[in-house]
């Protein structure tokens, strides 16, 4: 059972775009810090899945190693987005992305 | 013939659960959905016989990234819905912006196919013994970087965690 075989590499491209753009309009229309965080782990996968497809059908295996690196950064800035999330609701009671615009002008 | 329909089924439970981490109202439902939406693609690396990947995902995703949402959700008693959700003309247009991203990057992946010299009947690179090989023989150095790498991290989410002020 192998998927090399049967299915194109162009199915799994269409898949991982829509995946892709789950994630970005989950980016778009959430104003909640937790969920944008979310579809970014959301976009993340589409992108790991496609590389590691072009890695089996290419038999080249840098690129599942490079699917591991990806998930080494995203586990890592999950633990730091959340840190921050934790601190931006102890200072303002709130995670909405619109509170935060002390920077803005 | 049985692997297509494997493909489609978990590409369909895995976009079905993605457009419901968009549409639940609680944010510990969408977590849930995400979790399903990771056993999918974890699935989608078994179909492609890439093993160590398959593992891996589960364990860091399903295992470690589910539980810090999980945890940051209860710990901020975060379940409820959106205070104030972004006007619908906003949403509208972010959704139309989307679709339409989709709707191009399909149209141009449509038809693609990877012209190979020999197409691998049977490919064994996704298991343990050859990845192993390769990552501590040819990327040594990158994986020691990222021990690194987690350290900070390490280090800067307990510095922000700390309940004194900095």
């Amino acid at each position: 059972m192998n998927a090399v075989n049967s299915i194109p590499i162009s199915y799994y491209l269409m898949f991982c775009s829509m995946l892709f753009s789950i994630g970005v309009i989950g980016v778009l229309i959430k104003r909640n810090a937790l969920m944008i965080l979310m579809s970014i782990e959301l976009m993340i996968n589409s992108i790991n899945l496609l590389l590691a497809a072009f890695s089996a059908y290419s038999n080249d295996p840098a690129g599942q190693i490079f699917v591991f690196f990806i998930m080494v950064v995203a586990a890592a800035e999950v633990a730091i987005g959340l840190a921050i999330i934790v601190l931006i609701y102890k200072t303002t009671h709130s995670i909405d992305i619109d509170v935060l615009n002390k920077l803005k002008w | 013939m049985f692997t297509n329909y494997i493909f489609y089924f978990l590409s369909a439970l895995a976009l079905y659960s993605g457009v419901m981490v968009l549409l639940s109202k609680k944010p510990i439902h969408s977590v849930l959905y995400l979790t399903l939406t990771f056993f999918a693609i974890g699935g989608h690396y078994i179909l492609l016989n890439a093993q160590f990947l398959a593992i891996v995902h589960i364990i860091v995703y399903a295992g470690a990234i589910m539980v810090l949402f999980l945890f940051t959700v209860m710990l901020l008693n975060l379940n409820k819905e959106e205070r104030s959700p972004k006007p619908i003309w906003v949403k509208a247009l972010a959704i139309i912006a989307g679709v339409m991203l989709g709707l191009v990057l399909i149209g141009v992946f449509r038809g693609y196919d990877l012209h190979l010299v020999q197409h691998p009947m049977e490919t064994q690179i996704g298991l343990v013994k050859e990845l192993g090989r390769i990552l501590y023989r040819d990327y040594m150095l990158p994986f020691e970087v990222s021990s690194i790498l987690f350290l900070t991290a390490m280090v800067g989410a307990v510095l922000l965690g700390k309940k004194e002020q900095i």
